[in-house]
């Protein structure tokens, strides 16, 4: 048989029917739903007299609009087109009987957070949703990738997608990650190897050692910005890191049927000889703590870096660099540790996790947030922040000064009440600094949940090893 | 689905690389429960002030492209988020086709599900394009989905590949999920079949 990689493997195991030109039907193992992509599909096999084909295998839970404060459960916290489409999901999910993790349930929380919390997600399979982030899923050794409503509609209705195959693409970690330097600093250096396009066409799989070396929170970090690089999706082989991870989990198989499934699992690795369209690798070693200074995500440069000109670059990214830093009102020359911020945001599906949280409660045990600046963290679900609060963590982040939140997507896009004022300017553990993206005119620099902390310690953007 | 066979319109200039689905449209106008109505508000962030007034110098408020039928971009059009809102704001404004160096993946898909037309060519042929859109109004544009072709208004005729299913399905506005649905045996059996291999599924 010829060399495999992981993508082939998973790919050529849900082929459920190909045309002569190459075009399939992929059948698709969990389809992840929320309320902001789906409210049309869902009309759609309404207006078609349509019903869901494996209800079994659809797991919806609001989060996009829902806000985050304490007091959510009084609805007129959230505005009356949130509300509206909050209520349609609670609706679709009854009507086609899917199942459902409502806003006031423990288990809410983003998408991405709560499919493998719930060990919705396990090695092997395919996962989509009307979410570009559904790339988060491939940490598992599962093919996950974000879809249309169109596409959401499709899957709801026929459990397939028509796809076409893409590329396979390596992305190599060696070696060992520095102090102070995270997943999410692996995730941004790729993008600002690669470009926002970089990846367009291809699925990649990250491996090495520094891969190998990240827990399941770190590298659906890493596999969640896939997308931010371009790619359809992002993949890690399953170990036993893995594997450990997904014991016990409610919807995890049990006794004999894990056994099965991990006979197959211990096969889903890219073979040897396997054959790579596309290879990057990069030295774990040379991998610094990262912020990006523009909008957009390939915009990243070591903390120890200074704002550069539009001058630096070539062809349409002069006018583009040119763009952001007047939109970011940066000059360039400024070295960025001296950036001063406005705002602090943890969480997301990027860095919403509980290993996200120990690491910026790490930074600021002890230490207060600087005077004037918001902070607050947002736990990716409701377990997450039970877990938290059992840690100590939510006490740490309190006694700092930070808003201790309730689950949801929050100011990552701001769909919810969440969100920067004009020039408002934001070290974010989000995944996307677009034009607008915390709110109107708002400022976004991303980095990792511990540069987070140390710049809410010091109103600035900091190099965190400075206060390890 | 619309069908799309020829286009001839006026083609706005947007030389801008990466426009992201949050500049077509910002995440405010996502809570609609609806596809339609979302024209008004694309590009709105840069298209109006905070006040809701037009920004005279933004493209689409131009009186030459109020009407354009084409956009003419920089590469990686449509990265971000998966929103399918994007491309219903882009053909309810009445945008039917757009042509840009390249696409992000997840947008370049949601278009052919709307009747909309991504062309990608080469970034030479975009510069020629947006050479031509610059002109305005009296400048129209021809895109020929049977030929594969784009004329500029000088008659200078660049073609472009496309995949032979899409495109298939775009001139005959086919349904997607109908498509799928006469092929339901080979679902039905895939599905048996995974049952037995996979169970825990």
């Amino acid at each position: 048989m010829s060399p495999k990689t992981l993508y082939d493997k998973i790919w050529d195991a849900h082929v459920a029917h190909e045309a002569e030109d190459g075009t399939c039907l992929l059948y698709i193992d969990r389809h992840l739903v929320h309320e902001v992509t789906s409210p049309q599909a869902f009309e759609g096999l309404r207006m078609s007299g349509r019903k869901v084909r494996a209800p079994e295998k659809t797991i919806a839970v609001p989060d996009h609009n829902v806000p985050t404060t304490l007091d959510r459960d009084d609805a007129t916290t959230m505005t009356e087109d949130s509300r509206i489409q909050v209520e349609a999901l609670d609706k679709n999910a009854r009507d086609f009987g899917v199942h459902y993790y409502p806003v006031n349930d423990v288990r809410q929380g983003i998408v991405h957070i709560v499919g493998p919390e719930q060990g919705w997600t396990l090695p092997g399979m395919t996962v989509v949703c009307g979410d570009s982030h559904t790339a988060t899923h491939g940490a598992f050794g599962a093919l996950a990738h974000g879809i249309g409503t169109s596409e959401v509609e499709h899957v709801l209705a026929t459990q397939t997608l028509i796809q076409k195959k893409s590329k396979n693409m390596k992305v190599e970690i060696t070696g060992k990650l520095a102090p102070g330097v995270t997943a999410k600093d692996i995730t941004l250096a790729v993008i600002g190897k690669t470009g926002t396009a970089g990846g367009t066409g291809y699925v990649i799989e990250y491996c090495g050692e520094a891969i190998r070396g990240l827990s399941m929170e770190g590298r659906m970090t890493v596999c969640n910005m896939a997308i931010e690089g371009g790619a359809r999706a992002g993949l890690i082989a399953p170990d036993e890191t893995t594997f450990e991870y997904c014991k016990g989990r409610p919807h995890a198989p049990k006794g004999a049927q894990w056994e099965a499934a991990m006979e197959w699992w211990k096969t889903l690795y890219s073979d040897d000889d396997a054959h790579w369209d596309k290879v990057l690798t990069i030295k774990g070693e040379d991998i610094a703590p990262v912020v990006t200074w523009g909008t957009s995500p390939e915009d990243v440069l070591p903390i120890t870096a200074k704002v550069p000109a539009a001058a630096d670059f070539t062809g349409g990214k002069v006018g583009a660099a040119q763009r952001s830093l007047d939109y970011m009102g940066l000059t360039p020359g400024t070295p960025l540790n001296e950036v001063a911020i406005d705002t602090v945001f943890i969480g997301s599906c990027t860095n919403g996790r509980i290993e996200d949280l120990r690491a910026a409660a790490a930074i600021l045990k002890g230490k207060k947030v600087k005077d004037g600046l918001r902070a607050m963290v947002v736990p990716g679900s409701g377990l997450v922040r039970a877990q938290a609060e059992e840690e100590g963590l939510a006490d740490i982040f309190k006694d700092a000064g930070f808003e201790w939140r309730l689950a949801g997507c929050s100011m990552c896009l701001a769909m919810n009440p969440d969100q920067l004022a004009p020039g408002e300017r934001c070290a974010s553990t989000s995944n996307r600094n677009f034009e607008g993206r915390q709110g109107f005119k708002g400022r976004t620099h991303l980095m990792s949940p511990a540069m987070a902390a140390a710049a809410a310690i010091t109103g600035k953007l900091t190099d965190v090893r400075e206060m390890m | 689905m619309d069908k799309f066979d020829k286009l001839t319109g006026v083609a706005a200039p947007m030389p801008l690389v990466n426009i992201d689905t949050d500049m077509i449209i910002p995440k405010q106008f996502l809570k609609t429960i609806q596809r339609s109505g979302l024209g008004a508000n694309l590009f709105d962030e840069m298209r109006y002030d905070r006040e809701g007034n037009e920004v005279p110098d933004f493209v689409l408020n131009q009186p030459a492209y109020r009407e354009a039928e084409i956009l003419v971009a920089g590469e990686n059009f449509g990265c971000g988020s998966s929103r399918e809102h994007a491309p219903w704001a882009i053909k309810d404004f009445g945008i039917r086709c757009v042509i840009a160096p390249s696409f992000a993946d997840i947008f370049y898909n949601n278009c052919f599900k709307n009747g909309i037309l991504p062309i990608a060519l080469p970034q030479e042929a975009v510069d020629v394009l947006m050479k031509d859109a610059e002109k305005g109004s009296n400048a129209r544009m021809s895109v020929d989905l049977e030929a594969q072709t784009v004329t500029t208004s000088d008659g200078e005729v660049f073609t472009f590949e496309l995949d032979s299913f899409k495109k298939h399905c775009l001139m005959e506005g086919l349904d997607d999920i109908g498509l799928t649905m006469a092929k339901e045996a080979s679902i039905d059996s895939y599905e048996a079949q995974a049952a037995q291999a996979r169970p825990w599924v």
